[in-house]
C-alpha cells in the first residue's frame, strides 16, 4: 500500500516528502530554550526545586543535567557546552578557574554534609561514629556497601575518608559498590541489594526515598569539607547569570538549606 | 514521559537514516558485486562495531572530538561547534556504529538477485545509476526497508557513545536511553517505566517488522 502510494509519487514529491519527515524530526527539538547548567548529583532534589522558583520568579527556564563532580571537569575541559557549573568540591572549579575557562573564581554555595544509610530491612544500624558498619562487617553481614566513585565523585571522597578515619577502609573495600556519581550510590543504598551506603544528606532528606530506611549523619570532622562551588563559565549568557546571582539570593538559600545543606556566610 | 528526550531520539533516528542509507547502498553494491583489494579487510572493518564495546568508539571518538586534539579543532573549524556534546557529536557515532546494521541487510538483499536480471538491465542499455535505482533497489527494498528498521531501532537503545561523548544535556544529547537512565538514579521509577515501555514496544516492532519482510523476501526470490 504505502509502497503503491510512493511509487505513484514522482521524484520531487518523493523528497518533499522526506524533507517534511527531517524538518519535523527537528523543528520537534528546538521547543525548549534556556542554558544548560551542569550541577553536582547532590544537587539532584534541591537544584530541581530551585530551577522552578527561579522560573516562577523571573520567567526563565534553565536545563539542568546531573552528574559527579569530576566527569563534568573533565568534559569542561574537553568544551562542553555548559553555562554554569556547580561543583560539590571547590577544587574543581578552581582548577577550571586557573585555566581560564571560567568568568571567574565563582562563589561558594553550600556546605554538604554524608549520612550513613540502610534501607528497611537491613541488618546494619547506623550510627555517626560507624560503630554499626564494624559490626556488621564482623559479623559478616554485609554483602554490598554503596559509596560514590571517590576517584571522581567529590562524596565519594567523602565517604572513603570517614570509613579510613573509623579504620574500616580496608576490611569494607572488597564489599563497596561504586556509584558513577552520589545519586547512583543513593540509589544502590536504597535498593535493597546493598545493605546500605555513605551518601549525601541532601539525597536522603528527598521525598522520594523518604521512609525507606534510617540514616545518621556523620561529624564534620571525619571528612574535609565537602565545600561547593559555582562559577560561570566564559560564555555564560543574561539567564545563565541570572540563574547565579539567584542561587545566592534568600529564597534559593531557605532551599538549600531545607535539602540539608550549610550554607556559607553570605558574601 | 520527557518528549523532549523522546523527540530528539526520533530526530537522531531519523537524520543517522538519512546521512547513512545513501552511503550504506553504495557500500553494499560494493560488498556484494565488486571485486576489490582488501575486500575482507572492509567488510571486517564494517562489522567491527557489531562486537566493538561502545566505551571503546567512545574514547577513540572523546579524543578525536575533543578540541584541544588537531582533528577535532579542524572539525570544529569546518562545523563551526565543538562536536563533543553536541547533537551534531552524536550524530556523527550513531551514523559510525550503524554501519553494520545497514549494510547487512541491504547487501544480503542485492545478493539476492539473480544475476541475468542484472545482466539484461545491462544489455537493455541502462546505465549503472537507472539499473541501480530502477532494477536492483526496486527488487532489494525489502532489505532497505529491514535496515532502516534496525537503524532506527537500535539508534533509540544507544547508551554508551552517547553518555560518553554526549553527557546528557537536555534537547541536546539527552536521548530516551539516557533519560531513562537519569530518571532511574533520581528515583522516578515511573516515569522510566513509561519510556522503558515505550522503547520495548518499539523495538518489538521494528524485530517484528524485520522478520516480515525477512520471509516476503525469501518467497518472492523463489519465484521466477
Amino acid at each position: 500500500m504505502v509502497s503503491k502510494v510512493l511509487r505513484a509519487a514522482s521524484a520531487p514529491v518523493r523528497l518533499l516528502l522526506l524533507g517534511a519527515f527531517v524538518w519535523l524530526g527537528t523543528a520537534c527539538v528546538q521547543a525548549e530554550e534556556g542554558p544548560v547548567i551542569a550541577a553536582a548529583a547532590d544537587l539532584n532534589f534541591a537544584l530541581t526545586e530551585v530551577a522552578q522558583r527561579f522560573r516562577d520568579v523571573t520567567g526563565h527556564t534553565v536545563k539542568l543535567t546531573f552528574g559527579s563532580s569530576g566527569n563534568f571537569f573533565t568534559q569542561i575541559t574537553n568544551g562542553a557546552p555548559f553555562q554554569l557549573f556547580l561543583s560539590a568540591d571547590e577544587a574543581y572549579v578552581q582548577k577550571l578557574a586557573e585555566r581560564g575557562l571560567m568568568r571567574d573564581g565563582g562563589a561558594l554555595y553550600a556546605v554538604g554534609r554524608v549520612v550513613v544509610y540502610a534501607p528497611n530491612g537491613s541488618p546494619l544500624k547506623v550510627d555517626g561514629a560507624l560503630a554499626g558498619v564494624a559490626a556488621a562487617l564482623g559479623d559478616g553481614q554485609i554483602s554490598h556497601f554503596a559509596i560514590a566513585n571517590p576517584e571522581h565523585a567529590p562524596y565519594g571522597r567523602a565517604a572513603r575518608e570517614a570509613l579510613e578515619a573509623a579504620g574500616l577502609w580496608s576490611k569494607i573495600r572488597p564489599f563497596l559498590v561504586l556509584g558513577e556519581n552520589a545519586t547512583q550510590a543513593m540509589q544502590f543504598a536504597t535498593s535493597g541489594s546493598a545493605q546500605g551506603g555513605i551518601v549525601p544528606l541532601s539525597l536522603v532528606l528527598a521525598s522520594q526515598v523518604e521512609g525507606h530506611g534510617t540514616w545518621a549523619l556523620l561529624p564534620e570532622s571525619s571528612h574535609a569539607p565537602l565545600r561547593q562551588r559555582m562559577a560561570l563559565l566564559k560564555d555564560a549568557d543574561e539567564v545563565a547569570t541570572a540563574f547565579y546571582d539567584f542561587m545566592q539570593t534568600t529564597p534559593a538559600r531557605e532551599i538549600m538549606q531545607r535539602h540539608g545543606f550549610i550554607l556559607p556566610v553570605s558574601n | 514521559m520527557d518528549w523532549t528526550a523522546f523527540a530528539l531520539s526520533l530526530k537522531l533516528a531519523v537524520w543517522t537514516c538519512v546521512l547513512l542509507l545513501p552511503l550504506a547502498i553504495l557500500i553494499a553494491r560494493a560488498l556484494a558485486w565488486g571485486r576489490f583489494p582488501l575486500k575482507s579487510v572492509v567488510e571486517s572493518l564494517i562489522m567491527l562495531p557489531l562486537v566493538l564495546p561502545p566505551t571503546v568508539l567512545g574514547f577513540y571518538l572523546l579524543v578525536a572530538f575533543s578540541p584541544q586534539s588537531t582533528f577535532g579543532a579542524f572539525l570544529k573549524a569546518i562545523v563551526g561547534e565543538p562536536l563533543v556534546f553536541t547533537f551534531a557529536g552524536i550524530l556523527v557515532a550513531s551514523v559510525l556504529i550503524n554501519l553494520p546494521f545497514a549494510v547487512q541487510p541491504i547487501q544480503r538483499a542485492l545478493e539476492a538477485i539473480p544475476p541475468n536480471v542484472r545482466e539484461a538491465a545491462f544489455v537493455s542499455g541502462l546505465s549503472r545509476w537507472e539499473t541501480m535505482r530502477r532494477v536492483e533497489l526496486p527488487l532489494a527494498w525489502p532489505g532497505v526497508v529491514s535496515a532502516i528498521a534496525l537503524v532506527i531501532a537500535h539508534t533509540l537503545g544507544e547508551f554508551g557513545v552517547i553518555l560518553m561523548i554526549g553527557g546528557s544535556i537536555p534537547g541536546q544529547t539527552r536521548v530516551m536511553s539516557i533519560a531513562i537512565y537519569d530518571n532511574v538514579q533520581a528515583f522516578r521509577t515511573d516515569q522510566a517505566a513509561v519510556m522503558s515501555a515505550a522503547l520495548l514496544a518499539f523495538s518489538l516492532a521494528a524485530i517484528a517488522l524485520v522478520h516480515v519482510l525477512a520471509r516476503w523476501q525469501r518467497t518472492t526470490s523463489h519465484a521466477p
